[in-house]
């Protein structure tokens, strides 16, 4: 029943690994060709591969896990799904319904478990409710602000004594759910009126922009006004990042113009974006002098960390399409903003050429330039996806994103390890296209069993590997903040990862100084059906810059070892 | 300021552990908590009471909506309302203090419920306010044990809360 469900929902692959309470769905699965399961080497893994699917195609990631260590496993995959607000249907063997609650061989109450990490949950308590409960925990996981959606079945529950009927259920309807719509038309119109009037203004997108597929409409919308755009690090993508109008992302390591744009604005329109506290510093300073208009899809999102002049409730696609509807038939003057754009340039010119100082020649690279010669080895066109700490923020900074669900990372909870299985399920889904991680040595080992998975599916993903030998943004805030003592940061007995990625039958390079990045990028570029890893050597000493300065505002930061704002 | 949310939600097994988990994991504090039933078998009433500035009520409010298993809600202390406890109270009555506990609970308008040669159990509605006075004048020295329901609440006049 749950196999002939997931085929009718038009699910195409499952990421999983088989354990005793999940053995009877195993077996449908087994037994048809139209649902395809991806075994992993570990649950987690599984969790972020379909997190990673979901995020580049904007269609629920489904998984498959066993009850008690298979489903505890999978926690920290849901939690990264539950922060990015990313759609997932979660399936959870359980041991049979008349063990629970007696410790049976691995139970575990998961819906216990994962009940701040998930949006719903269900407990299978009778077989005939099969179809209902999966046709609600899709629904709820896509529709609304999106969300992991945990199902326990115990394993009862999937071999029944008699036969119940299969009807596939085409609608679903709950009297206690119902995903906001159009947002408030005076609250839209009083937000128009305050971006025609306004002489700072700025843009400030959101993931939101992305999982609602609504960038178009913003980019219409900021094209528009000539207002100047900023979004936050899950919203990269929504707006290019290549055009005049794109300030970057801000926050803790966002860009100085735009840091200083928002600090200075006189106006803040906030897309689906959440101020969270990287992206706010701190909140008591945040943009002083500006009126701040949130839309979102969730109400709790509103008001929740900073003040809001004009909340509006609403989803991003409705509230810009009626926007734009209302600058059409507005008589006003498009606001002319030269006084500000000229400011901004001032801004961005006086940190151009300023950001990082290329090795030359035969010298250990900066992390930075490796991913800028990732962004031309690319054309700036691939899946980026990446895992956690300063590899993360040089990824974010240096690869210029101009179209949405390219850039794929942890933003919310921050998981290393997330990068190699999450950058196995967009490649999985999209063969055709490049879909490079960028990493660090720390944040690979979490997850690098996942070599083997690779192997088996054949999934060519290109991986650069910015080994500095250390926990690089660790060590950054111990130089910062505790003295320079490298306290547990420094990884010591690094596998030869050449070795390592070459007993999996995948192909390994190795990158030592600057002249030979190029050519070892182009070569790793052009094999198209096999797994390359280039470990690149990077200067451990380096620092990531902008950084926000603790408890300032968003102008007050670091611009380098010795500058600050 | 303390204010009295009133929940009306699915009557169904982990619903109550979303609301009670939702307070603990945002930091929002529970003073009082009661839920059954309502006379609709399929939704049951949970009245919390709790304490914020407005800021924290609105992201309790807002986040208990969010729960897929609540229907309704509201903040009774927005409008007129009526709000009522009990309390079951095991009291020593032994000689002079026999007749000085069954008056003090006739002022508060208590019942004796239950009667042994040394005690009384006695039982008492009101609000909170008026249960706390109810325990001070009866002082610590006859008290044995209390049991009190938690704050349920209604709206005054017209509104009603209901699918």
């Amino acid at each position: 029943m749950i196999t002939r469900f997931l085929a009718d929902e038009g699910v195409e692959y499952i990421y999983g690994y088989p354990g005793g309470a999940a053995l009877h769905i195993y077996d449908a699965i087994h037994r048809q060709d139209k649902v395809h399961h991806v075994l992993v080497r570990h649950e987690q893994a599984a969790t972020h591969m379909a997190d990673g699917y979901a995020r580049a195609t904007g269609k629920p990631g489904v998984v498959l896990v066993t009850s008690g260590p298979g489903a505890t496993n999978a926690v920290t995959g849901i939690a990264t799904a539950y922060m990015d607000s990313i759609p997932m249907v979660v399936l959870c063997g359980q041991v049979m319904s008349h063990l629970i609650g007696e410790d049976a061989f691995q139970e575990t109450d998961i819906v216990g478990v994962t009940r701040p990490i998930v949006k719903h949950s269900f407990s299978i308590k009778h077989p005939s409710d099969i179809p209902q409960v999966l046709k609600k925990a899709f629904y709820i996981a896509t529709t609304g602000r999106p969300g992991p959606v945990v199902v326990d079945i115990p394993k009862d529950m999937t071999a029944p004594t008699e036969k119940y009927e299969y009807v596939y259920p085409k609608k679903v309807k709950m009297r206690s759910y119902t995903p906001v719509g159009r947002g408030h038309t005076g609250q839209i119109r009083k937000a128009v009126e305050l971006m025609q009037k306004a002489k700072r203004p700025i843009l400030f997108g959101g993931g939101g922009l992305v999982l609602g597929e609504s960038t178009e409409l913003f980019q219409q919308l900021a094209r528009k006004l000539n207002i100047p755009v900023t979004t936050s690090l899950m919203g990269i993508g929504a707006y290019p990042q290549t055009d005049r109008q794109s300030l970057g992302w801000l926050g803790m390591h966002g860009s100085f113009e735009a840091n200083q744009a928002m600090h200075n604005s006189d106006l803040v329109v906030c897309i689906g974006a959440r101020f969270d506290d990287r992206a706010t510093n701190n909140t008591a300073k945040f943009c002083p002098t500006a009126k701040i208009v949130h839309v979102d899809v969730d109400p709790s999102s509103i008001g929740k960390t900073v003040r809001v002049d004009v909340p509006i409730v609403g989803t991003a696609k409705s509230v810009l399409e009626e926007m734009l509807a209302l600058l059409g038939e507005s008589k006003e003057e498009t606001p002319d903003l030269s006084d500000w754009w000229k400011q901004i340039d001032d801004w961005r010119a006086s940190r151009t050429g300023r950001l990082y100082e290329q090795a030359k020649d035969g010298e250990v690279m900066k992390p930075q330039q490796v991913v800028e010669a990732v962004w031309k080895a690319t054309q700036g066109k691939a899946y980026v996806v990446t895992d956690v700490g300063q590899h993360q923020m040089f990824a974010a900074q240096y690869y210029k994103f101009d179209k949405p669900n390219h850039w794929i990372t942890s933003g919310g909870l921050g998981t290393m390890g997330f990068g190699l299985p999450a950058a196995m399920g967009v490649k999985l889904n999209k063969p055709q296209e490049e879909v490079v991680l960028i990493t660090g040595e720390g944040s690979f080992q979490m997850m690098m069993q996942e070599l083997s998975t690779c192997a088996q599916y054949g999934i060519p993903v290109k991986i650069i590997n910015l080994n500095n030998q250390s926990l690089g943004m660790v060590r950054q805030w111990q130089d910062l903040n505790y003295n320079k003592r490298h306290a547990q940061s420094y990884v010591q007995s690094l596998p030869d990862f050449q070795k390592l990625v070459e007993s999996y039958g995948h192909v390994a390079m190795k990158v030592d100084t600057a002249d030979e990045l190029d050519a070892t990028l182009e070569k790793a570029f052009a094999s198209k059906d096999q797994l390359v890893f280039v470990d690149v050597y990077v200067d451990p000493h380096e620092h990531v810059y902008p950084m926000q300065v603790p408890q300032g505002s968003m102008r007050d930061m670091l611009l380098s070892k010795t500058e600050r704002t | 300021m303390r204010h009295i949310i009133s929940v009306l939600m699915e009557n169904e097994a982990g619903a109550l552990s979303r609301v009670v988990g939702l307070f603990s994991q945002r930091n929002f504090n529970i003073e009082t908590l009661n839920v059954a039933p309502t006379d609709d078998p399929t939704l049951s009433r949970l009245t919390v009471t709790t304490v914020g500035d407005d800021r924290v009520i609105e992201q309790i409010t807002k986040q208990l909506n969010k729960l897929i298993d609540v229907v309704k809600l509201v903040d009774l202390t927005e409008g007129q309302h009526i709000e009522r406890e009990m309390l079951l109270a095991k009291v020593k009555a032994v000689g002079a203090q026999r007749a000085e506990v069954k008056r003090t609970t006739e002022i508060f308008r208590g019942q004796i419920i239950d009667v042994t040669p040394s005690i009384y159990t006695i039982q008492l509605a009101g609000d909170a306010e008026k249960l706390d006075a109810f325990i001070n004048a009866l002082g610590s020295n006859t008290l044995l044990e209390v049991v009190r329901t938690g704050v349920s609440g209604i709206a005054r006049g017209e509104k009603v809360l209901s699918l």
